[in-house]
This record gives C-alpha cells, sequence and structure tokens, in this order.
C-alpha cells in the first residue's frame, strides 16, 4: 500500500556556517493494507519528517514514495487535496478549527469530500458516538478536555473513511488513563478497516500493543519487528 | 456543484459573525473608502456644476458691419450651428441691441442722451455664439475669419474675451486634474488599508488555514468564505455609507444652497441616487472580495 524507497530528507540551514541536518537517511520499508505499525524513535530520529513525506507538507531529497501504486512525485499541487482526503491525520496538538464546535470540525471534513448533507447527519453523530462525544458535539474545541480533543481530532480524521490514519505523538499532551483510552481508540479503528501509522516515543504504549514496530535513529531504520517492543 | 458553493456561503457567514470584532474593523475601513468613492462621485458632479454655471456665462460676439443685410447675417448664423462646436447662436438686431442697452442703463440719462445726440443707432447687428466647451472658441473665431466671411463680418470680440475664456479653461482642466488626482490618491490609500485590514484577519486565521489544507480542502474550498466574508463586510459599508450619505446631503444642502443657488446637494444626490449605489456596491464588494484574495494568496501555497 507504501512503500518508502531510498527516501533522503536532508534539511539545509539558512545560517551559511551551520551543517544541514540529515533527517532520514536512506530509508526504505514497506506498509501493507489494514496494518497497524508503530514508529518509534527518541525526538529527532525522523518520525514526524516520514509523516510529513507521507503527507506532503514537504519533499523528499531523494529516493521515492508509493502510495496505492502512484508516486507522490508525479502529484502536482493541485492534485493535492485527492492524496490527503486519502489521509485522515491526528495530531499531537490536535489542530481544530478553533471557530467551529467539535460536531464542525467533523462535518468540515466530510465538507471537503463534497459528502450530501444527509451522509453528513447519518455519519458525524455515529464517529462522535464511537469516540464517546456525542455530549460534547456542540462544544468548541476550547471548551473540551485535552482528551476530548484528541477523540475529536481522531472522529475528524476517521469520519471519510480514509485508506490509512497517521498519527503524530497523539497522546503527547495526555495523562496516562486518557493515553491508553485514544490508543484502544487507534486499535478499534483499525478493526473497521484503515492503515494505521502511529509515531510515538511513549514506551508503555508500544509494549502493550504487540505490534508491528519500525525503530528509528538519526535517520535510520534499526530496527523493524513484527510484533516488536520499544528498545531503544 | 450547488452544495458546495452552498457550503462556502455558509461557511463565510459563520465565520463573519463569529468574527464580529474583526469584520466591525474591516467594515470601518471599507465604510471609508466606500464613503469616499461616493462623495468623490458626487463632488465631481458639484464642480461640473459650478464650472458649467460659469460656461454659461461667457459667449462670444461676432458683429457684422453695417451695410450687412438680416438675410445674410442669419446665412451665417445657418452656417455657423452647423459646426459641430456650437452649442448655440442668438441673434441681436441693431434694434435688439440698442433696447438692451437702453434697459440696461435706463437709470443713466448721461450716457443715454449721449445716444440721442448721435442721432442714429450705433450698434451693430451681431451673433452671440457659445461653444460646448471654452477650447473651441478660437476654431469658431477661426473659422468665421475666413475666405467668405471677411465681407460681412466688422469684429469678433473673442480676443477681448480670450483671458476670461483662458482663465475658464485652466480652470475647468484645473479641477478636472486636482479631482483626479485626489481619487486616485484616496483610492490607493484605501485600497491599502483595506488589504491591510483583510490581510490581518487573514493572518489570524493562518492555523485554521493550515488544518484546511491537511484535511484536503481545495483552495477554492477554503478562498471562498473569505471571499464571501469580505464581500458581506462590503455590503454592510455600503449600506452604512449610502445611509450616512443621505444623511450628509440632507442636513447640507440647504447651507449650500445658501451659497450657490445652483446647486441643490439633496437633488444631486436623489437623482444620482442608483449611479450612486452602483458606485459604492461596486467599490465595497469588489475591494472586500479582492482584498481577501490578494490577502490569503500566501497561505493557500503548498
Amino acid at each position: 500500500m507504501i512503500k518508502f524507497q531510498d527516501i533522503t530528507k536532508i534539511y539545509s540551514s539558512n545560517a551559511s556556517k551551520s551543517e544541514p541536518t540529515i533527517a532520514l537517511d536512506k530509508v526504505s520499508f514497506d506498509i501493507s493494507p489494514k496494518e497497524f505499525v508503530s514508529l518509534v524513535g527518541k525526538s529527532g530520529a525522523g518520525k514526524t519528517t516520514l509523516l510529513k513525506l507521507l503527507l506532503m507538507q514537504e519533499k523528499p531529497t531523494s529516493g521515492d514514495i508509493l502510495f496505492e501504486g502512484k508516486n507522490l512525485s508525479d502529484i502536482r499541487s493541485e492534485e493535492l487535496p485527492w492524496l490527503r482526503r486519502k489521509i485522515g491525520v491526528v495530531f499531537q496538538d490536535y489542530k481544530l478549527l478553533a471557530v467551529k464546535t467539535a460536531y464542525e470540525n467533523i462535518a468540515y471534513t466530510m465538507e471537503v469530500i463534497g459528502a450530501r448533507d444527509e451522509e453528513i447527519k447519518r455519519d458525524v453523530p455515529k464517529v462522535l458516538d464511537i469516540v464517546g462525544l456525542s455530549e460534547r458535539a456542540g462544544n468548541l474545541p476550547a471548551e473540551l478536555s485535552g482528551g476530548e480533543r484528541q477523540r475529536v481530532a481522531i472522529a475528524r480524521a476517521l469520519v471519510h473513511r480514509p485508506d490509512i490514519i497517521l498519527a503524530d505523538e497523539p497522546t503527547g499532551n495526555l495523562d496516562p488513563y486518557h493515553t491508553m483510552e485514544i490508543i484502544e481508540l487507534l486499535l478499534k479503528i483499525q478493526l473497521m478497516g484503515p492503515t494505521v501509522v502511529l509515531a510515538t516515543h511513549n514506551k508503555d504504549v508500544i509494549n502493550r500493543l504487540n505490534k508491528r514496530v519500525v525503530t528509528l535513529e538519526k535517520g535510520k531504520i534499526i530496527r523493524d519487528e513484527k510484533e516488536g517492543r520499544f528498545i531503544l | 456543484m450547488f452544495t458546495v458553493l452552498i457550503r462556502i456561503f455558509r461557511s463565510g457567514w459563520r465565520s463573519f459573525y463569529r468574527d464580529r470584532e474583526i469584520a466591525l474593523a474591516t467594515i470601518f475601513v471599507l465604510f471609508l473608502t466606500v464613503i469616499l468613492a461616493g462623495s468623490f462621485f458626487l463632488f465631481k458632479d458639484i464642480s461640473q456644476i459650478l464650472v458649467a454655471d460659469l460656461q454659461e456665462k461667457i459667449d462670444v460676439s461676432v458683429y457684422f458691419r453695417e451695410e450687412t443685410l438680416e438675410e445674410d447675417i442669419l446665412g451665417v448664423g445657418k452656417e455657423l450651428s452647423e459646426l459641430p462646436e456650437i452649442k448655440n447662436i442668438e441673434y441681436v438686431s441693431k434694434e435688439q441691441a440698442l433696447l438692451n442697452f437702453i434697459q440696461r442703463h435706463e437709470r443713466d440719462t448721461a450716457l443715454l442722451d449721449s445716444i440721442d445726440e448721435l442721432g442714429k443707432n450705433p450698434f451693430l447687428a451681431a451673433l452671440n455664439v457659445r461653444t460646448w466647451n471654452p477650447d473651441q472658441y478660437a476654431k469658431v473665431s477661426k473659422f468665421l475669419e475666413g475666405p467668405g466671411f471677411d465681407s460681412f463680418v466688422e469684429k469678433i470680440d473673442y480676443y477681448q474675451r480670450k483671458p476670461a475664456i483662458d482663465t475658464m479653461r485652466s480652470l475647468n482642466s484645473g479641477v478636472t486634474k486636482i479631482s483626479i488626482s485626489i481619487a486616485v490618491l484616496l483610492i490607493i490609500i484605501a485600497i491599502a488599508v483595506s488589504l491591510n485590514t483583510i490581510g490581518l484577519s487573514i493572518y489570524n486565521s493562518r492555523k485554521e488555514i493550515e488544518i484546511q489544507k491537511l484535511v484536503g480542502a481545495s483552495s477554492w474550498f477554503i478562498r471562498g468564505p473569505f471571499l464571501v466574508q469580505g464581500m458581506i463586510c462590503g455590503i454592510l459599508a455600503t449600506l452604512i455609507s449610502i445611509l450616512t450619505l443621505s444623511f450628509i446631503c440632507w442636513f447640507l444642502s440647504p447651507r449650500i444652497e445658501s451659497f450657490f443657488l445652483s446647486i441643490s446637494l439633496f437633488t444631486l444626490f436623489v437623482e444620482n441616487f442608483w449611479m450612486l449605489v452602483l458606485i459604492q456596491f461596486t467599490t465595497g464588494i469588489s475591494l472586500g472580495a479582492v482584498s481577501s484574495l490578494v490577502a490569503i494568496k500566501k497561505y493557500l501555497k503548498d
């Protein structure tokens, strides 16, 4: 489903004397449909860069990324929305639209893909129910707790039935109780169909998952295990 | 397509309603621009009326030789009236000229006595010629100095009146130049200020735009609501401006009329109402929309 082939990403610094930073160094691996993959590594290991490349927020310095058989370097900027509609993203800082209620934040993704009003009215309450926020549908993000905001973000990533869900440190701002709640939610979602890619440096989370773990260090893959554990 | 348009409008309206404070600032700036455009339009009319009023008072008289027959004079008049520059021609016969003189100086007995002493009518028959604008007098007078007319025409008082005509002409072009310069300057300032205000409000939304891009919204789906918001601000600014302008015209009209009899500000406003509405709506809506489009451009790059 997704193939990273010899991906290198180098950030060149604007200051002339400082060295360019190698974020990813010839990284290659595949992700199969319906898989649950965790990317682990210390800060700066290259986890977020990988996700940004997949979302085409960044371009690789060299190498190819194939998404459902299509090389991302062939995608023109007008086609970007098409790619992004196939991906649901959950961020550490939630990235919710501040002026929209929980319901509207979720509905917005469906509006973007051109879903009919009846579909929106049918599906948004369903995902709100899945994430357990039916009661908070009319609240603005500022009126929700961290865990609730992240559940809205997950509902938003989920509602348009994307092929893949990327979760970049989704529990980074949450306490242990809410952390497990969010991870269980992601597991539940993966059973519903999409591939889930989770980037995290939370040891407890990884060790409880018993799923595939790709470990990155200084931009290189140092371990790729089917039922991996957090070893750094 | 229709659903998308409805969503864009609905989203634009919601953002307008939720960001009331920013919308208020934008409306105020657009209001200033729109009322400036409207006032400039009225001012242009007022200055034109004043200049036309002065122009009305200027004409050039063509005096004919004593022996010229009335039918020849009328013939010259007919030929003149075929020139495109001529606005109107008035024939004043010798008798009429005398009568006019007597009427004008009826209290000046010494002057009237001197006419009596002459024993004959000293005035010449004349054609009073008015052109559409002061520039055209020179051409008309050249035309009358040409062959065919010199046997009839005694003199043309264009050269005596030339200084007045020149002043008129420079006043006319001066008023136009000054008004155009002021208008251009004000419009540039207004566009810069509204671009800035709307730019700031979009800057506040830059994170939202980033999120919208990440969930796969197309550029027009992101741009649309901002465009709608800008247009709503433009429409409201125009409505407020029309109300303010009608109040100002109604209030100032009697005061201006006491200075310039020929100008009724309120009548001018009423006569030009729909034109004013059109100008102000066009200015308000297009400025709101264009400012939004320009301001959002840089946030829509990948």
